[in-house]
């Protein structure tokens, strides 16, 4: 237990540090001082430079902590949930459902037009049907995964609701004026960045909801991780626990998704490098742990995309698939077997 | 002192009919466990064993009559509660290779833990001694993935232990291992019962050795459901016409099948 906490703070220290690079990094250098300068509302040699930390930078920054540990932590509830280690919320195609939730708004609005899309545009009906999405997709999943008990077949299955959501985002493309077709091949890019405080502010109550939920969870995680059979014998109310899991899971993937575009490998990745660290099988443990390291990862990966140096700013979607594919890859093959 | 005459069952089953809604598998069952007894489920394959055992563990409801554990009806006991009084050990291997023995045996304590399951000093005391019973202390902190079948068995008993409950069901605890562990397997659970008081009920194919060890045996035949001991068993034709009789023969004397 002392080892854990010694790896949980040393964890926390390493977010901080990670979040101070983060801030720092840019294509406009702000030298740390007038960083620090800004935080604290004390003199800045620019005011723009306090603009830009304050802003830009630092939502950017907490934007990526709350997605990093919001899709690991969504990972690690899929995984327990189906018992399977290849399980997460893009596999299993939840971040492909909320795609469509966005595409019907942004698309379908353009598309039928006139009250619709007044009624849709807002950043907070984009959540909402990013949520749906995926917790339809989840239930779909769910309810096929009753039928088919083999662990390859729910990751095909999966994979067959992802197509099928991107075919009616095709569909609905098709019919799109460019300029909100244009709209959502940016937000499919993925973003942290461009989210105003207040949009900051309700991802941070849809995680926050998402965390709270799934900490209620954590015990019959546990008992899950014996199996249904067992978990039941144990006391545990398997239905109950099921529901509490697919909302926790959709309200995290699925606001994810809405503000800063479809994540790959983060949510599947993540529990599994934690798991490299720390040995316990308890959710109690594995929780803080694995929101701690989806935070550092995302941090890792958005401080790349700045591509430090340059102006350019890579899609952060295309960055995580880099890191995370190979990751996973090499976790397979060194291992030959994931556990969940 | 208590009399023999009023010790009362642990578990009880009378005028039981089993099976699904479409298909009766046994009827005009009565079944009775007493605490620290070992008793034997047998029966051929599809005979409705484990149909058996999913009513009497409250996974199945009965077409009719009714199950009680403790005089009190199955059927009004919350999962919660059933928790307390049955535990179980299954042949499920799909499960989290990634628990160390101890992790997994610690589980068992889940219906006595707070709401983030937190093992209290009692609970971590419970565990100590179910680990000491069965003597993988020295492995508790190895991983599941890293253990032999019958390690394995072991650990889930321990795990049942922790659990305290009054009743134990096992599913086939003998299958994948070896003659000298089959014998061990039934041996211990013979002990545990001795030891601990608690009844424990298990299916099994190991006919031959349940007549030896067990103290009561449930035969599931074609639709019939008797419960016996080993000797009134024997005694009985009832052993002889539990296979068809062209590759085997049961023989009173030896007490045991032989292969014509």
């Amino acid at each position: 237990m002392q080892k854990t906490s010694l790896y949980l703070l040393s964890g926390l220290l390493l977010l901080l540090v990670l979040l101070m690079l983060n801030i720092s990094l840019g294509s406009v250098t702000i030298p740390l001082k007038d960083i620090l300068a800004s935080f604290f509302n004390a003199e800045v040699e620019k005011e723009t430079w306090r603009y830009i930390i304050l802003d830009y930078r630092l939502p950017k920054a907490i934007t990526a902590v709350l997605v990093g540990s919001g899709l690991a932590l969504s990972g690690l509830l899929m995984q327990t949930l189906f018992r399977n280690p290849l399980a997460g919320p893009y596999v299993l195609g939840l971040s492909s459902g909320a795609s469509l939730g966005v595409a019907i708004v942004i698309l379908g609005g353009a598309v039928f037009g006139g009250v619709f899309s007044t009624l849709f545009l807002s950043k907070f009906t984009l959540v909402i049907a990013a949520s749906l999405g995926s917790v339809l997709v989840l239930l779909a999943v769910l309810a096929t995964s009753f039928r088919v008990k083999d662990t390859m077949a729910l990751l095909i299955i999966g994979l067959m609701f992802a197509s099928l959501t991107s075919a009616v985002v095709s569909v609905l493309s098709y019919f799109s004026p460019s300029e909100s077709l244009q709209k959502y091949i940016f937000w499919s890019f993925g973003s942290l960045g461009n989210l105003a405080w207040q949009e900051v502010f309700i991802l941070a109550i849809f995680w926050l909801a998402g965390v709270i939920i799934s900490i209620f969870c954590i015990k019959n995680l546990n008992a899950l991780l014996l199996g249904e059979k067992y978990a039941k014998s144990l006391g545990t109310n398997l239905k109950q626990n099921r529901i509490l899991v697919i909302l926790a899971t959709g309200l995290l993937a699925g606001s994810i998704t809405a503000f800063a575009g479809p994540i790959a490998f983060i949510g599947l990745a993540v529990p599994h490098l934690v798991r490299q660290v720390i040995t316990k099988s308890n959710h109690l443990v594995l929780f803080p742990a694995v929101a701690l390291g989806g935070a550092i990862l995302m941090l890792i990966c958005d401080s790349i995309a700045q591509l430090p140096g340059s102006n350019l700013t890579l899609p952060i979607n295309a960055i995580t698939s880099l890191i995370g594919a190979p990751v996973v890859i090499w976790l397979l093959v060194r291992k030959k077997k994931l556990y969940f | 002192m208590i009399k023999e005459t009023e010790i009362k069952p642990i578990l009880q089953a009378q005028e039981l009919a089993i099976g699904y809604a479409d298909k009766i598998v046994a009827e005009e069952i009565s079944v009775e466990i007493n605490a620290a007894e070992l008793v034997a489920v047998i029966g051929i394959n599809g005979s409705g064993k484990s149909t058996l055992l999913k009513t009497l563990t409250g996974n199945l409801d009965p077409l009719s009559g009714k199950v009680s554990i403790q005089q009190k009806s199955l059927k009004d006991i919350a999962v919660q509660e059933l928790s307390e009084l049955i535990s179980i050990v299954l042949t499920e291997t799909h499960f989290s290779q990634n628990l160390s023995v101890e992790e997994l045996v610690a589980l068992g304590r889940q219906p006595y833990t707070n709401w983030l399951g937190q093992l209290s000093s009692e609970d971590k005391k419970a565990v100590q001694q179910a680990l000491e019973l069965l003597e993988i202390t020295d492995k508790s902190q190895r991983k599941c993935g890293s253990l032999s079948d019958g390690q394995l068995q072991k650990v889930f008993l321990a795990r049942a232990i922790a659990q305290e409950t009054p009743l134990i069901f096992l599913d086939e605890p003998t299958t994948h291992l070896d003659l000298y562990h089959k014998i061990f397997v039934l041996q211990l659970l013979k002990r545990l019962t001795r030891k601990t008081k608690k009844a424990i009920v298990f299916a099994t194919h190991e006919i031959n050795l349940a007549l030896q060890l067990c103290d009561q045996i449930i035969l599931v035949n074609q639709g019939k459901i008797i419960q016996k001991t080993p000797e009134e068993l024997i005694k009985s034709n009832l052993l002889q016409e539990l296979f068809p009789k062209d590759l085997v023969e049961f023989d009173a004397a030896s007490k045991s099948f032989r292969v014509l």
